[in-house]
Protein backbone atom coordinates (compact mmCIF):
# COMPACT_ATOMS: atom_id res chain seq x y z
CA UNK A 1 0.00 0.00 0.00
CA UNK A 2 1.19 3.81 -0.74
CA UNK A 3 1.37 6.66 1.62
CA UNK A 4 0.79 10.08 0.77
CA UNK A 5 1.76 12.01 3.35
CA UNK A 6 0.68 16.23 2.76
CA UNK A 7 3.00 18.82 4.68
CA UNK A 8 3.11 22.35 4.83
CA UNK A 9 5.98 24.45 5.41
CA UNK A 10 4.95 27.24 8.35
CA UNK A 11 6.89 29.41 11.13
CA UNK A 12 8.50 27.65 13.41
CA UNK A 13 6.67 26.60 16.47
CA UNK A 14 8.93 28.20 19.06
CA UNK A 15 9.13 31.77 17.07
CA UNK A 16 6.74 34.41 18.67
CA UNK A 17 4.53 35.74 15.73
CA UNK A 18 5.16 39.31 14.99
CA UNK A 19 2.37 41.39 13.42
CA UNK A 20 3.29 43.58 10.67
CA UNK A 21 2.92 47.35 10.90
CA UNK A 22 0.45 47.65 7.63
CA UNK A 23 -1.68 45.08 9.20
CA UNK A 24 -1.55 43.40 6.27
CA UNK A 25 -0.28 39.71 8.22
CA UNK A 26 2.39 38.03 9.76
CA UNK A 27 6.01 38.94 8.99
CA UNK A 28 7.70 36.10 7.81
CA UNK A 29 10.65 37.71 6.35
CA UNK A 30 14.11 36.49 7.96
CA UNK A 31 12.27 34.18 10.34
CA UNK A 32 12.74 30.55 10.96
CA UNK A 33 10.60 28.47 9.46
CA UNK A 34 10.11 24.60 10.01
CA UNK A 35 8.10 21.69 9.53
CA UNK A 36 4.51 21.80 10.77
CA UNK A 37 5.04 19.94 13.69
CA UNK A 38 1.68 17.71 13.49
CA UNK A 39 2.67 17.02 9.92
CA UNK A 40 6.05 15.71 11.18
CA UNK A 41 4.05 13.34 13.06
CA UNK A 42 2.27 12.15 10.29
CA UNK A 43 5.44 11.41 8.13
CA UNK A 44 6.57 9.61 11.37
CA UNK A 45 3.14 7.77 11.56
CA UNK A 46 3.83 6.78 7.47
CA UNK A 47 7.13 5.87 7.54
CA UNK A 48 6.28 3.22 11.38
CA UNK A 49 3.32 1.87 8.72
CA UNK A 50 6.15 1.53 6.50
CA UNK A 51 8.87 -0.54 9.05
CA UNK A 52 5.85 -3.15 9.95
CA UNK A 53 5.38 -3.63 6.23
CA UNK A 54 2.40 -2.21 6.01
CA UNK A 55 3.63 0.20 3.47
CA UNK A 56 5.14 0.24 0.64
CA UNK A 57 5.80 3.60 -0.78
CA UNK A 58 5.72 6.57 1.18
CA UNK A 59 5.22 10.02 -1.32
CA UNK A 60 5.17 13.42 0.39
CA UNK A 61 3.24 16.58 -1.08
CA UNK A 62 3.68 20.39 -0.37
CA UNK A 63 2.45 22.98 -1.84
CA UNK A 64 3.67 26.52 -1.62
CA UNK A 65 6.73 28.16 -2.61
CA UNK A 66 9.75 27.13 -3.97
CA UNK A 67 11.32 27.06 -0.56
CA UNK A 68 8.87 24.46 0.43
CA UNK A 69 11.41 22.06 -0.87
CA UNK A 70 13.37 22.16 2.16
CA UNK A 71 10.16 20.57 3.52
CA UNK A 72 10.21 17.94 1.62
CA UNK A 73 13.44 17.16 2.00
CA UNK A 74 13.24 16.86 5.68
CA UNK A 75 10.83 14.56 5.09
CA UNK A 76 12.59 12.30 2.80
CA UNK A 77 15.25 12.64 5.60
CA UNK A 78 13.08 11.47 8.00
CA UNK A 79 12.08 8.14 5.30
CA UNK A 80 9.98 8.93 2.47
CA UNK A 81 10.51 7.87 -0.40
CA UNK A 82 9.73 10.30 -3.01
CA UNK A 83 8.16 13.92 -3.09
CA UNK A 84 6.20 16.30 -5.13
CA UNK A 85 5.99 20.11 -4.84
CA UNK A 86 2.99 21.77 -6.50
CA UNK A 87 4.58 25.22 -6.83
CA UNK A 88 2.63 28.33 -6.06
CA UNK A 89 3.98 31.82 -4.86
CA UNK A 90 0.26 32.85 -3.64
CA UNK A 91 -1.25 31.41 -0.54
CA UNK A 92 -3.61 28.09 -1.37
CA UNK A 93 -6.72 27.67 1.21
CA UNK A 94 -7.48 24.47 2.53
CA UNK A 95 -9.97 23.88 0.26
CA UNK A 96 -7.96 24.62 -2.62
CA UNK A 97 -5.24 22.05 -0.95
CA UNK A 98 -7.87 19.53 -0.47
CA UNK A 99 -8.42 19.83 -4.23
CA UNK A 100 -5.01 20.03 -5.02
CA UNK A 101 -4.45 16.85 -3.21
CA UNK A 102 -7.55 14.91 -4.63
CA UNK A 103 -6.30 15.38 -8.13
CA UNK A 104 -2.65 13.91 -6.93
CA UNK A 105 -4.29 11.10 -5.01
CA UNK A 106 -6.30 10.42 -8.32
CA UNK A 107 -2.62 10.22 -10.07
CA UNK A 108 -1.42 8.08 -7.02
CA UNK A 109 -4.21 6.03 -5.87
CA UNK A 110 -2.61 5.78 -2.52
CA UNK A 111 -4.17 3.41 0.31
CA UNK A 112 -3.78 5.79 3.08
CA UNK A 113 -3.50 9.45 3.20
CA UNK A 114 -2.26 10.80 6.47
CA UNK A 115 -2.21 14.75 7.03
CA UNK A 116 -1.20 17.18 10.60
CA UNK A 117 -4.69 18.10 11.98
CA UNK A 118 -4.36 21.69 12.02
CA UNK A 119 -1.70 23.80 10.85
CA UNK A 120 0.20 25.94 13.47
CA UNK A 121 -0.38 28.89 11.51
CA UNK A 122 -3.61 29.30 9.92
CA UNK A 123 -5.38 27.12 13.02
CA UNK A 124 -8.18 26.15 10.50
CA UNK A 125 -8.04 22.08 11.22
CA UNK A 126 -9.82 21.63 7.62
CA UNK A 127 -8.11 20.19 4.71
CA UNK A 128 -8.21 16.78 5.56
CA UNK A 129 -12.22 16.50 6.79
CA UNK A 130 -11.97 18.29 2.94
CA UNK A 131 -9.89 16.07 1.58
CA UNK A 132 -11.90 13.14 2.51
CA UNK A 133 -15.05 14.87 1.69
CA UNK A 134 -13.77 15.54 -2.00
CA UNK A 135 -12.49 11.80 -1.93
CA UNK A 136 -15.48 10.00 -0.37
CA UNK A 137 -13.29 8.52 2.04
CA UNK A 138 -14.01 7.75 5.46
CA UNK A 139 -11.64 10.31 7.98
CA UNK A 140 -10.05 9.59 11.26
CA UNK A 141 -9.13 12.92 12.54
CA UNK A 142 -7.29 13.91 15.68
CA UNK A 143 -5.84 10.31 15.86
CA UNK A 144 -3.95 9.20 19.07
CA UNK A 145 -3.55 5.68 17.57
CA UNK A 146 -3.50 3.80 13.85
CA UNK A 147 -3.81 -0.09 12.79
CA UNK A 148 -4.00 -1.20 9.34
CA UNK A 149 -5.03 -4.84 8.82
CA UNK A 150 -6.67 -6.47 5.70
CA UNK A 151 -8.56 -3.49 4.21
CA UNK A 152 -9.54 -0.79 6.74
CA UNK A 153 -8.10 0.88 9.43
CA UNK A 154 -8.45 1.13 12.96
CA UNK A 155 -8.49 4.67 14.41
CA UNK A 156 -8.60 6.20 18.14
CA UNK A 157 -9.83 9.90 18.06
CA UNK A 158 -8.94 12.28 20.37
CA UNK A 159 -12.67 13.85 21.51
CA UNK A 160 -13.41 16.32 24.07
CA UNK A 161 -14.59 14.09 26.88
CA UNK A 162 -11.87 11.41 26.46
CA UNK A 163 -11.34 8.94 23.25
CA UNK A 164 -13.20 6.99 20.59
CA UNK A 165 -12.41 4.29 18.16
CA UNK A 166 -13.66 4.26 14.63
CA UNK A 167 -13.01 1.72 11.62
CA UNK A 168 -12.70 3.28 8.19
CA UNK A 169 -12.67 1.13 4.76
CA UNK A 170 -9.76 1.78 3.02
CA UNK A 171 -8.83 4.12 0.82
CA UNK A 172 -9.23 6.74 4.30
CA UNK A 173 -7.90 9.97 5.18
CA UNK A 174 -6.31 10.47 8.52
CA UNK A 175 -5.09 12.78 10.46
CA UNK A 176 -2.68 13.12 13.23
CA UNK A 177 -2.72 14.44 16.80
CA UNK A 178 0.20 15.43 18.94
CA UNK A 179 -0.18 11.85 20.98
CA UNK A 180 0.11 9.86 18.14
CA UNK A 181 3.68 9.61 17.94
CA UNK A 182 7.58 11.12 18.59
CA UNK A 183 8.67 11.80 15.26
CA UNK A 184 12.38 11.04 14.40
CA UNK A 185 15.32 12.79 13.93
CA UNK A 186 16.91 13.15 10.38
CA UNK A 187 20.49 11.62 11.22
CA UNK A 188 22.95 13.48 8.61
CA UNK A 189 23.82 10.21 6.32
CA UNK A 190 20.01 9.88 5.63
CA UNK A 191 19.90 14.28 5.01
CA UNK A 192 22.72 12.87 1.96
CA UNK A 193 20.68 10.29 0.87
CA UNK A 194 17.59 12.73 0.71
CA UNK A 195 19.18 15.05 -1.83
CA UNK A 196 19.15 12.20 -4.39
CA UNK A 197 15.17 10.74 -3.40
CA UNK A 198 13.10 12.26 -6.47
CA UNK A 199 10.97 15.46 -6.01
CA UNK A 200 9.19 16.47 -8.85
CA UNK A 201 7.70 20.08 -9.65
CA UNK A 202 4.24 20.90 -10.71
CA UNK A 203 2.08 23.39 -10.56
CA UNK A 204 -1.67 24.20 -9.96
CA UNK A 205 -2.62 24.65 -13.62
CA UNK A 206 -1.30 21.09 -14.39
CA UNK A 207 -4.04 19.70 -12.48
CA UNK A 208 -6.82 22.07 -13.72
CA UNK A 209 -7.46 22.72 -10.43
CA UNK A 210 -8.88 26.18 -9.68
CA UNK A 211 -7.31 27.68 -6.30
CA UNK A 212 -8.65 31.09 -5.95
CA UNK A 213 -9.00 32.28 -3.08
CA UNK A 214 -12.41 32.61 -1.10
CA UNK A 215 -11.29 34.23 1.99
CA UNK A 216 -10.14 37.97 1.90
CA UNK A 217 -8.27 38.97 4.87
CA UNK A 218 -9.03 42.72 5.58
CA UNK A 219 -6.43 43.09 8.22
CA UNK A 220 -4.52 41.28 11.06
CA UNK A 221 -4.24 43.03 14.71
CA UNK A 222 -2.09 41.96 17.52
CA UNK A 223 -4.29 40.41 20.12
CA UNK A 224 -5.21 43.25 23.67
CA UNK A 225 -2.75 42.98 25.65
CA UNK A 226 -2.88 42.08 29.34
CA UNK A 227 -1.92 44.41 31.89
CA UNK A 228 1.32 44.05 34.27
CA UNK A 229 0.06 42.11 36.72
CA UNK A 230 1.39 42.12 41.03
CA UNK A 231 3.16 39.70 42.46
CA UNK A 232 2.14 38.76 46.12
CA UNK A 233 4.57 37.74 48.79
CA UNK A 234 2.70 34.58 50.22
CA UNK A 235 -0.23 32.69 50.97
CA UNK A 236 -2.30 35.09 52.89
CA UNK A 237 -1.95 38.05 50.49
CA UNK A 238 -3.20 35.66 47.55
CA UNK A 239 -5.95 34.99 49.71
CA UNK A 240 -6.38 38.19 50.46
CA UNK A 241 -7.19 38.91 46.36
CA UNK A 242 -8.97 35.91 46.19
CA UNK A 243 -11.56 37.39 48.75
CA UNK A 244 -11.07 40.97 46.88
CA UNK A 245 -12.20 39.15 43.02
CA UNK A 246 -15.16 37.20 45.24
CA UNK A 247 -13.70 33.68 44.50
CA UNK A 248 -13.61 32.87 48.12
CA UNK A 249 -15.70 33.94 50.69
CA UNK B 1 -29.82 35.02 6.65
CA UNK B 2 -30.66 31.49 7.43
CA UNK B 3 -29.04 29.44 9.37
CA UNK B 4 -28.21 26.22 10.49
CA UNK B 5 -26.59 25.62 14.09
CA UNK B 6 -25.30 21.61 14.74
CA UNK B 7 -26.74 20.88 18.30
CA UNK B 8 -23.66 19.55 20.45
CA UNK B 9 -25.70 17.08 22.54
CA UNK B 10 -24.73 13.80 24.54
CA UNK B 11 -27.60 11.80 23.21
CA UNK B 12 -29.58 13.39 26.77
CA UNK B 13 -29.07 17.05 27.07
CA UNK B 14 -28.09 20.06 24.78
CA UNK B 15 -24.09 20.78 25.49
CA UNK B 16 -23.49 24.55 26.49
CA UNK B 17 -21.35 24.75 23.55
CA UNK B 18 -24.45 24.83 21.35
CA UNK B 19 -25.66 28.05 23.15
CA UNK B 20 -22.77 30.49 22.79
CA UNK B 21 -23.12 29.29 18.90
CA UNK B 22 -26.96 29.96 18.94
CA UNK B 23 -25.82 33.48 20.44
CA UNK B 24 -23.40 33.55 17.08
CA UNK B 25 -25.75 32.52 14.86
CA UNK B 26 -28.01 34.93 15.56
CA UNK B 27 -25.93 37.70 14.86
CA UNK B 28 -26.51 36.95 11.10
CA UNK B 29 -30.03 35.65 11.24
CA UNK B 30 -32.94 33.35 11.49
CA UNK B 31 -31.98 30.91 13.71
CA UNK B 32 -32.84 26.95 13.03
CA UNK B 33 -30.97 24.38 14.66
CA UNK B 34 -29.95 20.32 13.65
CA UNK B 35 -30.55 17.94 16.00
CA UNK B 36 -28.82 14.64 14.33
CA UNK B 37 -28.67 11.11 16.18
CA UNK B 38 -30.76 8.17 17.49
CA UNK B 39 -33.42 8.57 20.21
CA UNK B 40 -32.56 11.83 20.42
CA UNK B 41 -36.33 13.05 20.89
CA UNK B 42 -35.61 14.99 24.65
CA UNK B 43 -32.75 16.92 23.10
CA UNK B 44 -35.31 17.95 20.51
CA UNK B 45 -37.72 18.91 22.67
CA UNK B 46 -34.67 20.78 24.98
CA UNK B 47 -33.50 22.61 21.55
CA UNK B 48 -37.08 23.71 20.91
CA UNK B 49 -36.97 25.87 24.37
CA UNK B 50 -33.45 27.34 23.54
CA UNK B 51 -34.31 31.37 23.28
CA UNK B 52 -34.60 32.97 19.92
CA UNK B 53 -34.89 29.36 17.96
CA UNK B 54 -37.32 29.38 15.30
CA UNK B 55 -37.23 25.89 14.45
CA UNK B 56 -35.54 22.54 15.29
CA UNK B 57 -34.60 20.24 12.22
CA UNK B 58 -34.93 16.81 13.52
CA UNK B 59 -32.69 13.65 12.06
CA UNK B 60 -33.58 10.58 13.95
CA UNK B 61 -31.37 7.46 12.35
CA UNK B 62 -28.97 4.74 13.38
CA UNK B 63 -26.71 6.31 10.40
CA UNK B 64 -26.86 9.20 13.01
CA UNK B 65 -25.76 7.89 16.63
CA UNK B 66 -22.10 8.10 16.78
CA UNK B 67 -21.90 11.98 14.86
CA UNK B 68 -19.64 10.00 12.21
CA UNK B 69 -19.17 12.96 9.87
CA UNK B 70 -19.08 10.74 7.16
CA UNK B 71 -22.91 10.11 7.38
CA UNK B 72 -23.86 13.74 8.98
CA UNK B 73 -22.56 15.96 5.90
CA UNK B 74 -24.43 14.55 3.12
CA UNK B 75 -27.30 14.90 5.69
CA UNK B 76 -25.99 18.79 6.31
CA UNK B 77 -25.10 19.32 2.94
CA UNK B 78 -28.76 18.51 1.86
CA UNK B 79 -30.34 21.13 4.78
CA UNK B 80 -28.29 23.94 3.71
CA UNK B 81 -29.85 23.81 0.21
CA UNK B 82 -32.58 25.83 2.24
CA UNK B 83 -30.26 27.62 4.92
CA UNK B 84 -27.21 29.96 3.93
CA UNK B 85 -25.11 29.32 6.81
CA UNK B 86 -24.15 26.23 8.97
CA UNK B 87 -22.88 27.59 12.24
CA UNK B 88 -20.67 24.98 14.45
CA UNK B 89 -19.66 24.86 17.95
CA UNK B 90 -15.66 24.73 17.58
CA UNK B 91 -16.17 21.08 19.35
CA UNK B 92 -14.32 18.13 18.69
CA UNK B 93 -17.17 17.13 16.67
CA UNK B 94 -17.89 20.10 15.10
CA UNK B 95 -14.60 20.27 13.68
CA UNK B 96 -14.78 16.94 12.37
CA UNK B 97 -17.79 17.63 10.84
CA UNK B 98 -17.94 21.54 9.16
CA UNK B 99 -15.09 21.21 6.59
CA UNK B 100 -16.19 17.58 5.53
CA UNK B 101 -19.77 19.84 4.78
CA UNK B 102 -17.96 22.95 3.63
CA UNK B 103 -16.01 21.04 0.81
CA UNK B 104 -19.34 19.15 0.04
CA UNK B 105 -20.53 22.50 -0.61
CA UNK B 106 -17.33 23.70 -2.11
CA UNK B 107 -17.29 26.98 -0.05
CA UNK B 108 -14.61 27.89 2.19
CA UNK B 109 -15.00 27.39 6.12
CA UNK B 110 -13.99 30.35 8.55
CA UNK B 111 -13.02 28.86 11.59
CA UNK B 112 -13.14 29.67 15.41
CA UNK B 113 -15.14 32.82 14.52
CA UNK B 114 -14.25 35.19 17.65
CA UNK B 115 -16.81 37.75 16.47
CA UNK B 116 -19.02 38.83 13.84
CA UNK B 117 -18.42 41.68 11.93
CA UNK B 118 -21.49 42.13 9.52
CA UNK B 119 -22.45 39.10 6.91
CA UNK B 120 -19.92 37.84 6.05
CA UNK B 121 -17.06 39.26 7.60
CA UNK B 122 -15.75 38.03 11.14
CA UNK B 123 -12.45 38.03 13.71
CA UNK B 124 -10.58 34.76 14.21
CA UNK B 125 -7.26 33.91 16.00
CA UNK B 126 -4.08 32.87 13.73
CA UNK B 127 -0.60 31.95 15.50
CA UNK B 128 -1.74 30.50 18.44
CA UNK B 129 -4.35 33.45 19.30
CA UNK B 130 -0.43 35.72 19.01
CA UNK B 131 -2.74 37.56 15.84
CA UNK B 132 -6.54 38.28 15.39
CA UNK B 133 -7.77 38.37 11.93
CA UNK B 134 -10.64 39.77 10.43
CA UNK B 135 -11.93 37.72 6.88
CA UNK B 136 -13.92 37.91 4.64
CA UNK B 137 -16.10 35.24 2.63
CA UNK B 138 -17.11 35.98 -0.96
CA UNK B 139 -18.79 32.38 -0.78
CA UNK B 140 -22.33 32.04 -1.57
CA UNK B 141 -22.80 29.80 1.37
CA UNK B 142 -21.02 30.68 4.90
CA UNK B 143 -19.59 27.14 6.69
CA UNK B 144 -18.70 28.53 10.81
CA UNK B 145 -17.32 27.11 13.63
CA UNK B 146 -17.33 29.29 17.01
CA UNK B 147 -15.03 30.07 19.71
CA UNK B 148 -17.50 29.21 22.75
CA UNK B 149 -15.69 31.26 25.05
CA UNK B 150 -16.16 34.08 22.79
CA UNK B 151 -20.18 34.76 22.86
CA UNK B 152 -22.49 34.53 25.74
CA UNK B 153 -24.36 31.45 26.35
CA UNK B 154 -28.41 31.94 24.42
CA UNK B 155 -30.83 31.26 27.37
CA UNK B 156 -32.11 27.69 27.81
CA UNK B 157 -35.58 29.22 28.66
CA UNK B 158 -37.94 30.90 26.77
CA UNK B 159 -37.81 29.69 22.83
CA UNK B 160 -40.77 28.24 21.34
CA UNK B 161 -38.69 26.30 18.11
CA UNK B 162 -41.14 24.06 16.23
CA UNK B 163 -40.11 20.73 15.16
CA UNK B 164 -39.47 19.19 12.08
CA UNK B 165 -38.69 15.78 11.32
CA UNK B 166 -35.86 15.30 8.55
CA UNK B 167 -35.35 12.44 6.71
CA UNK B 168 -32.25 10.21 6.69
CA UNK B 169 -29.48 10.22 3.82
CA UNK B 170 -28.11 7.31 5.23
CA UNK B 171 -25.35 5.33 6.07
CA UNK B 172 -22.74 5.85 3.81
CA UNK B 173 -20.60 2.70 4.76
CA UNK B 174 -17.10 3.51 4.69
CA UNK B 175 -16.72 4.16 8.75
CA UNK B 176 -18.25 2.22 11.89
CA UNK B 177 -18.08 3.27 14.64
CA UNK B 178 -16.11 0.77 17.60
CA UNK B 179 -16.27 2.37 21.13
CA UNK B 180 -15.43 5.09 23.52
CA UNK B 181 -14.01 6.03 25.92
CA UNK B 182 -15.85 8.86 28.47
CA UNK B 183 -13.40 9.93 31.33
CA UNK B 184 -15.64 10.24 34.28
CA UNK B 185 -15.47 13.58 36.35
CA UNK B 186 -18.02 15.15 39.13
CA UNK B 187 -15.81 18.78 38.43
CA UNK B 188 -17.31 21.28 36.08
CA UNK B 189 -16.27 20.24 32.33
CA UNK B 190 -13.39 22.52 31.77
CA UNK B 191 -14.81 24.68 29.04
CA UNK B 192 -17.45 25.84 30.95
CA UNK B 193 -15.86 25.92 34.32
CA UNK B 194 -15.87 29.57 35.85
CA UNK B 195 -12.84 28.77 38.17
CA UNK B 196 -9.98 26.31 36.59
CA UNK B 197 -6.81 24.97 38.46
CA UNK B 198 -4.28 24.07 36.22
CA UNK B 199 -0.86 21.99 36.51
CA UNK B 200 2.18 21.46 35.00
CA UNK B 201 5.11 19.34 34.28
CA UNK B 202 6.62 20.99 37.74
CA UNK B 203 3.89 18.67 39.59
CA UNK B 204 6.36 15.70 38.63
CA UNK B 205 4.02 12.81 39.03
CA UNK B 206 0.54 11.78 38.66
CA UNK B 207 0.03 11.39 42.16
CA UNK B 208 1.36 14.87 43.20
CA UNK B 209 -1.12 16.41 40.76
CA UNK B 210 -4.03 14.30 42.44
CA UNK B 211 -3.12 15.26 45.89
CA UNK B 212 -1.92 19.42 45.14
CA UNK B 213 -3.94 20.25 42.46
CA UNK B 214 -7.13 18.33 43.29
CA UNK B 215 -7.68 19.00 46.81
CA UNK B 216 -7.18 23.15 45.73
CA UNK B 217 -9.57 22.57 42.81
CA UNK B 218 -12.13 20.86 44.90
CA UNK B 219 -12.24 23.73 47.28
CA UNK B 220 -12.78 26.28 45.02
CA UNK B 221 -15.51 23.91 43.00
CA UNK B 222 -13.24 24.26 40.31
CA UNK B 223 -12.58 22.60 36.87
CA UNK B 224 -8.83 20.90 36.62
CA UNK B 225 -6.77 21.50 33.62
CA UNK B 226 -3.27 20.55 32.70
CA UNK B 227 -0.28 21.51 30.21
CA UNK B 228 1.14 19.70 27.37
CA UNK B 229 3.59 18.43 29.37
CA UNK B 230 1.55 17.03 32.25
CA UNK B 231 -0.52 15.18 29.92
CA UNK B 232 2.67 13.95 27.76
CA UNK B 233 4.11 12.86 30.77
CA UNK B 234 1.45 10.99 31.55
CA UNK B 235 0.00 12.72 34.96
CA UNK B 236 -3.50 13.45 33.77
CA UNK B 237 -5.60 12.38 30.38
CA UNK B 238 -5.24 14.01 27.31
CA UNK B 239 -8.83 15.70 27.53
CA UNK B 240 -6.98 17.81 30.36
CA UNK B 241 -4.87 19.33 27.85
CA UNK B 242 -5.34 23.53 28.00
CA UNK B 243 -3.75 24.82 24.69
CA UNK B 244 -3.51 25.58 21.12
CA UNK B 245 -3.87 21.74 20.44
CA UNK B 246 -6.47 21.21 23.49
CA UNK B 247 -8.83 23.16 24.66
CA UNK B 248 -9.43 26.99 24.80
CA UNK B 249 -10.69 28.16 28.01
CA UNK B 250 -11.75 31.72 29.41
CA UNK B 251 -12.53 30.95 32.84
CA UNK B 252 -13.19 33.81 35.29
CA UNK B 253 -10.02 32.57 37.24
CA UNK B 254 -7.49 30.55 35.55
CA UNK B 255 -4.55 29.23 38.19
CA UNK B 256 -1.59 27.88 36.57
CA UNK B 257 0.31 25.81 38.99
CA UNK B 258 4.37 25.17 37.64
CA UNK B 259 3.09 25.99 34.35
CA UNK B 260 5.74 28.22 32.50
CA UNK B 261 3.68 29.53 29.93
CA UNK B 262 4.65 28.50 26.19
CA UNK B 263 2.61 29.89 23.40
CA UNK B 264 0.91 26.61 22.82
CA UNK B 265 -0.57 26.84 26.28
CA UNK B 266 -1.06 30.41 26.54
CA UNK B 267 -3.47 30.17 23.19
CA UNK B 268 -5.68 28.20 25.29
CA UNK B 269 -6.05 30.11 28.34
CA UNK B 270 -5.08 34.34 27.64
CA UNK B 271 -8.78 35.27 27.30
CA UNK B 272 -9.04 34.39 31.41
CA UNK B 273 -10.72 37.09 33.34
CA UNK B 274 -8.06 36.80 36.24
CA UNK B 275 -4.66 34.52 35.72
CA UNK B 276 -3.20 33.49 39.01
CA UNK B 277 0.29 31.89 37.94
CA UNK B 278 2.19 29.91 41.16
CA UNK B 279 5.92 29.21 39.94
CA UNK B 280 9.16 29.19 41.74
CA UNK B 281 10.47 30.74 38.54
CA UNK B 282 10.25 34.05 38.63
CA UNK B 283 11.41 34.95 35.21
CA UNK B 284 8.78 32.21 33.75
CA UNK B 285 6.54 33.55 30.98
CA UNK B 286 3.55 32.79 32.63
CA UNK B 287 4.14 35.80 34.60
CA UNK B 288 3.72 38.05 31.57
CA UNK B 289 0.24 37.27 31.83
CA UNK B 290 -0.49 36.66 35.25
CA UNK B 291 -2.56 39.26 37.12
CA UNK B 292 -1.84 38.05 40.24
CA UNK B 293 1.74 35.71 40.66
CA UNK B 294 3.22 34.20 43.31
CA UNK B 295 6.74 32.87 43.21
CA UNK B 296 7.49 29.80 45.33
CA UNK B 297 7.43 26.23 46.04
CA UNK B 298 3.98 24.50 44.98
CA UNK B 299 5.06 21.82 47.31
CA UNK B 300 4.74 24.61 50.13
CA UNK B 301 2.31 27.02 48.66
CA UNK B 302 -0.95 25.24 47.25
CA UNK B 303 -1.40 22.78 50.46
CA UNK B 304 -0.85 25.62 52.62
CA UNK B 305 -3.38 27.79 50.27
CA UNK B 306 -5.89 24.79 50.07
CA UNK B 307 -5.40 24.31 54.00
CA UNK B 308 -6.71 27.85 54.59
CA UNK B 309 -9.37 28.63 52.23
Amino acid sequence: MKIMVPVKRVLDYNVKPRVKADGSGIDLANVKMSMNPFDEIAVEEAIRLKEKGVATEIVVVSIGEQKAQETLRTALAMGADRAILIVSEDRVEPLGVAKLLKAIADEEAPGLIILGKQAIDDDNNQTGQMLAALTGWGQGTFASAVEVSGDSVTVTREIDGGSETVSLKLPAIVTTDLRLNEPRYASLPNIMKARAKPLAQKTAADYGVDIAPRITTLKVEEPAKRSAGVKVADVDELIGKLKTLGVVA
Amino acid sequence: MKTLVWVEHDGAAVKDATLSTVTAASQLGDVHLLVAGQGVGAVADAATKIAGVAKVHVADDAAYAHALAENIAPLVAELMGDHDAFVVPSTSTGKNIAPRVAALLDVMQISDILSVEGDNSFTRPIYAGNAIATVKSSDAKLVLTVRGTAFAKAATEGGSGTIEAVGSTGEKGVSTFLSSEIAKSERPELTSAKIIVSGGRALQNAENFTSIIEPLADKLGAGVGASRAAVDAGYVPNDYQVGQTGKIVAPEVYIAVGISGAIQHLAGMKDSKVIIAINKDEDAPIFQVADIGLVGDLFKIVPELTGKL
